[in-house]
């Protein structure tokens, strides 16, 4: 299925991509390209669209019009758990985790949500334990490994973001949309965390909402800025940075910045 | 200083599986649990104490979607009652061991789920329960019309009881008792094995968190679809060894009103415990019985109140209260033989 062009590949591709809220346009005509294997940030200030795009993108809301393209596939209007099968993890900007379940449990279930091992109802759930090279393995990345048999209730805001991003990553995406992987984090877990998204978007795509400009000018290839649902401006890093409606854009956003 | 995940997390009511897996103390629950389900014939009237053991496999069937998956059902007489109505006639028509009979209702139970399922899964909360209502509803309503069949308003009468021609068992509600027994109990270990299984991690996710589930790639629609077949199956089970025991089959038992009793039942007991289908069934048969026995006739306002009582007082039911202080003291010791990490 490589339908091979002239240009670079293409991860995600949206044409004239449109939600509208009763009356209110929260993504507006919005022609998205990002490009296989890049770091793409999508920045803008609040209520910009970006979370509306990551649910339009992965199923999770259903386009007014327009169509989106994954890997040159039309996706257009196709339930989350079928562009989670096609490659496309997300993690959730509002931390969305399961309350009754250790963070041990909750990678099991994620290693597991691709296969169709859930189904069966007749085995032990030690069964779920199987790969526990794997599951520990991914909860070092995260460095949650001490933590792994506490209930996510128990852990702290920045432990339980690092905990979706460990899921994300036991989905072993082809492209990965993380809406604000950082927010609400200290210094050194964002840090980590800057790392830890570096290497783990070597050899995928990344499509990347933050606030943070030291995270997207340190990860990002290339930059969207979105404004009232609409693209702003698009571009490598630095240029993005010193355009002038940008800037403008932002000014009452200083504190994010 | 820590919080406590028993008594911060359950937004659902249902108290975190992971704390407190103790081994020893299932493993004298169900000692006590089986020699309570053996023994208990010899201390209340064999029919009666049938009936216990066959409402607690339904209350625990029940709880399957309701406390694992986050489903409430008020259409289960559905398949409750058609599972006894199946089993009566393959009783009565074919002469066969009353087991294959129930095997027999419990199948037609679960294939009757598939469309039903397919229908109400795509609805949650409150649409959930309304849309199984009125299925069930329509059910009720083939019983009542086809009373060529069914007998209608009369109810199924004469449903024998073969086995094998075992006289004792066939005459001898005591020995019939120990004779389905066993079926019941297997139904109850399914219903274990299911909640306990990868299937069963998966239910959990869906009632704790649906989106989050569909973005690891759940088909959740699917997942209730099959949870809600495997439910209805142990409901016929349950039914089926009824019908059995009462040589009979009324109408009622595929009434809403025995809808609403067993999810009276799971919710009095404590959803999401299994053992609390059980201690519900239990407390619930007892209560109807002692009232009937005693000349009373508002057995549905008794019942009620001390529902609304049990809810009221103990948000998680009676056993689940239990359970919960046993964690949460649980929790405590762990927190003061050694510092919490965070
Ligand atoms: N489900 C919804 N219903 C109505 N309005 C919504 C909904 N989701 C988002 N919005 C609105 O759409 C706009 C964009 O929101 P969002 O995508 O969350 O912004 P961002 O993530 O860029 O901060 C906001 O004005 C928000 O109030
Ligand atoms: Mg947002």
């Amino acid at each position: 299925m490589l339908a091979v062009t002239a240009d670079a590949r293409v991860a995600v591709r949206t044409r004239a991509l449109t939600k509208v809220f009763r009356g209110f346009r929260a993504v507006d005509a919005v022609d998205l390209e990002v490009r296989e294997g890049s770091v793409h940030a999508l920045v803008g200030p609040n209520g910009a669209g970006k979370t509306t795009l990551f649910n339009l993108l992965t199923g999770f809301l259903t386009p007014t019009s327009g169509t989106i393209l994954v890997f040159d596939e039309d996706v257009t209007g196709q339930p989350p758990e079928r562009v989670a099968r096609r490659g496309v993890a997300r993690s959730f900007q509002i931390t969305s985790l399961f309350e009754t379940l250790t963070s041990r449990e909750h990678v099991e279930l994620a290693l597991q949500g691709l296969t169709s091992q859930g189904f069966r109802f007749w085995r032990s759930e030690k069964l779920l334990g199987r790969d526990r090279a794997r599951v520990e393995d991914l909860l070092e990345q995260v460095g949650l490994l001490r933590l792994a048999d506490k209930p996510v209730g128990l852990l702290a805001y920045g432990q339980k973001r690092a905990l979706e991003l460990s899921l994300v990553l036991a989905l072993e995406p082809r492209l990965m949309l993380l809406d604000e992987p950082t927010a609400g984090m200290g210094i050194e877990d964002v840090d980590r965390t800057i790392e830890l998204i570096r290497r783990i978007a070597a050899g995928r795509t990344v499509v990347l909402v933050d606030h943070n400009m030291r995270v997207v000018g340190s990860l990002a290839d290339r930059v969207t800025v979105l404004q009232q649902g609409r693209i702003l401006a698009e571009g490598p890093y630095d240029e993005v940075r010193n355009d002038e409606r940008v800037i403008t854009a932002y000014l009452g956003e200083a504190d994010h910045a | 200083m820590t919080q406590s995940a028993v008594t911060e997390a359950p937004v659902t009511g249902v108290d975190p599986p992971a704390v407190g897996r103790d081994l020893r103390r299932r493993w004298i629950l169900l000692a006590v649990g089986l020699t309570a389900a053996l023994v208990l014939p010899w201390f209340i009237y064999p029919p009666v104490a049938m009936d216990i053991v066959a409402m607690a496999l339904f209350a625990i069937a029940l709880d399957i979607l309701l406390g694992y998956t986050g489903l409430l059902s008020f259409g289960h007489a559905a398949f409750w009652g058609s599972s006894a109505y199946v089993t009566g006639l393959i009783a009565t028509h074919y002469g066969v061991p009353f087991p294959v009979a129930v095997i027999g209702g419990a199948v037609f139970a679960m294939i009757l789920a598939v469309p039903l399922g397919y229908l109400s899964v795509r609805r949650s909360g409150i649409y959930f329960a309304m849309v199984t209502l009125a299925f069930a509803q329509m059910v009720y309503f083939i019983g009542y019309q086809w009373s060529d069949l069914t007998g209608g308003e009369n109810g199924l009468q004469g449903v024998p009881r073969s086995f094998f021609g075992i006289d004792l068992v066939e005459t001898d509600s005591f020995y019939f008792y120990y004779a389905a027994l066993p079926i019941l109990l297997l139904g109850m270990w399914a219903a274990w094995r299911i909640v306990h299984s990868p299937f069963g991690r998966v239910l959990m996710s869906i009632r704790d968190n649906t989106p989050r589930a569909r973005a690891l790639g759940y088909e959740v629609e699917k997942y209730k679809l099959i949870a809600f077949v495997l439910s209805a199956g142990l409901t016929g089970l349950a039914g089926g060894v009824f019908a059995i025991n009462h040589g009979f089959v009324a109408l009622t038992e595929l009434h809403w009103s025995t809808s609403g009793e067993v999810v009276l039942m799971a919710v009095l007991g404590g959803i999401g415990t299994l053992w609390g289908g059980v201690l519900g069934a239990f407390l619930a048969v007892m209560l109807a019985d002692y009232l009937a026995s005693s000349g009373f006739h508002g057995i549905d306002l008794v019942t009620g109140t001390v529902f609304i009582l049990v809810v009221l007082l103990f948000r998680r039911g009676l056993w689940g209260t239990v359970r919960h202080r046993w964690l949460v003291r649980q929790q405590r010791r762990t927190a003061a033989a050694g510092p919490a990490e965070r």
